[in-house]
């Protein structure tokens, strides 16, 4: 690989059209969500707090590596977290990166990890309705998602149907550090509902499940930590399959955000070769897992690798699969990827047009 | 190459920057206590600006639970991903050959010296300031 030399003057502006799907709102002040709580759960917030299932209430797995998670250029002047202001994020991300839509995953309160299962669908409530009333109802950009307490999956698909006419909204989001694996027969009634609303489930990382966020235990950095999202992600991709999800609910889409991309195929290719042996163990799989990872699950790219030579990404989106990649650039935290620099590699425009906005506009069936 | 005033002494505090335009390129200009650099602003892993960025000093360690803090200031973190430029340099500490940016030639000089010469400035010198000139 030559030298990097972004240094040598600007790139001729190329006219960019981009989904973004992972944009991060944030509050200025938690009481931002009270217009959309039942008194009694502002009083009980007051009285009683949030708590998540880890020791430390509202701590964060562990320290991330910038304060709040984000771009230090990310903080507005009038104060405020960054993703807290809508002109800051219209002036530097959504109009000089061309961003035509933007798909809000707010990770706020984190009200699938509430131990209280009643507050944290309360939670979910008052933030889709945030999501609506402060973003995307002000910027016809955004669109909002629909965020679940999944431990209460009765609470859950009460919230799916609320919404899933409600054009503001274009998918179930949950995080992945859930109770159980998210294949789980509990969980089943949420892709249900997905289904029958044809809304995809985003799994963006994240969760506080009280379990280690490693298989091999609790580590000592942030970069460990910061790499265990693959690790997550893998648990919830394998559950899924071997637990029959697909199987049973044949229309399911799933799109993985933030877990990374170069350990999808050999994850694949290692259950495909698991399943030709033991395939007895799991008689309802009527296909190799690929198969359906192929058919089900689509991928936003931030993180995007950079395996230093060009021909290997290229080869990683042909294993898996190009149609089946979400432009996203984590907006406004620390590990944004820029739609001009993310892909390390040439593209024809055909491609970088497919993967910046033709994939998210036929996966979200935007006109 | 031609030289450049960009900027008065007093105009960058230590511990500071400022970002100048220079024929088309986006420089910082950085005060570490007292002693001044020029890079390119622009990082060369997605762009971002460094002059945004964090300053910090330079850790190290000779072994695993061993730290040691140096050259205090000298080193700018990318405002995005942490990248850490070296401001006498320009070179990232992770990968020095390949991802670094460009340091121009900086020279601190007095406006007495400078009334006479005929460069290229930004704004008027006088003969009692000193000067932050760079080549570019």
């Amino acid at each position: 690989m030559s030298t990097l030399e972004l240094d040598r003057g600007r790139p001729a502006e190329a006219k960019l059209r981009v989904i973004d799907c992972d944009i991060h709102p944030a509050m200025n002040a938690w009481t931002e969500v009270h217009p959309y709580l039942a008194k009694k759960w502002i009083e009980h917030l007051t009285v009683y707090g949030s708590h998540l299932r880890h020791a430390f209430s509202e701590a964060l797995t562990h320290p991330r590596m910038s304060p709040d998670a984000a771009r230090v250029d990310a903080y507005p002047d009038e104060g405020g977290p960054p993703g807290s202001s809508l002109a800051l994020m219209r002036s530097q991300h959504l109009d000089p990166n061309g961003v035509a839509f933007g798909m809000l995953i707010p990770l706020r309160w984190n009200p699938g990890s509430q131990r209280n299962l009643d507050f944290g669908v309360a939670l979910t409530l008052a933030m889709n309705t945030w999501q609506v009333e402060r973003w995307v109802k002000n910027e016809p950009r955004l669109r909002a998602s629909i965020l679940i307490a999944q431990e209460d999956t009765v609470g859950s698909v009460a919230e799916i149907e609320a919404r899933a006419s409600d054009p503001n909204f274009t998918q179930i989001l949950l995080l992945p550090r859930t109770d159980e694996p998210l294949g789980r027969r509990r969980y089943w009634p949420i892709f249900e509902a997905a289904e029958r609303n044809n809304l995809p489930i985003a799994v963006h990382v994240g969760g506080t499940n009280g379990h280690s966020s490693t298989g091999g235990g609790w580590p000592s950095y942030y970069m460990e930590e910061h790499h265990a999202v693959a690790e997550t992600m893998q648990s919830v991709l394998s559950s899924l399959v071997f637990e029959g999800v697909f199987e049973r609910f044949p229309g399911l889409r799933v799109v993985i955000m933030e877990g990374g991309l170069g350990w999808i195929p050999s994850f694949s290719a290692r259950m495909d070769k698991h399943w030709s042996r033991l395939r007895s163990e799991v008689p309802h799989l009527k296909r190799s897992p690929s198969e359906y990872i192929r058919e089900h699950v689509w991928f936003t790219t931030q993180p995007m690798e950079e395996p230093g030579r060009a021909s290997q990404l290229i080869d990683l989106f042909d294993r898996i699969g190009w149609d089946r990649l979400l432009f996203s650039t984590d907006y406004p935290h620390w590990d944004f990827d820029d739609p001009r620099h993310a892909f390390k590699a040439p593209l024809s425009e055909a491609q970088r047009a497919q993967l910046l906005y033709g994939n998210a506009q036929a996966f979200y069936g935007i006109d | 190459m031609a030289r450049h005033v960009v900027a008065t002494v007093d105009d960058i505090a230590p511990g500071q920057r400022k970002l100048v335009h220079v024929q088309g390129r986006d420089i910082g200009i950085f005060n570490v206590g007292g002693e001044f650099f020029a890079i390119a602003n622009r990082c060369p892993h997605e762009g971002a600006s460094l002059c945004k960025g964090r300053v910090v000093g330079l850790v190290e360690s000779s072994e695993p639970g061993s730290y040691q803090l140096s050259r205090p200031g000298e080193m700018v973190r990318c405002p995005w991903h942490g990248w850490e430029f070296d401001l006498r340099t320009g070179k990232s500490w992770c990968d020095p050959l390949r991802t670094k940016v460009r340091a121009f030639d900086l020279k601190v000089e007095e406006g007495a010296a400078l009334v006479e010469e005929t460069l290229l400035r930004t704004f008027p010198v006088s003969i009692e300031r000193q000067y932050v000139v760079i080549e570019v």
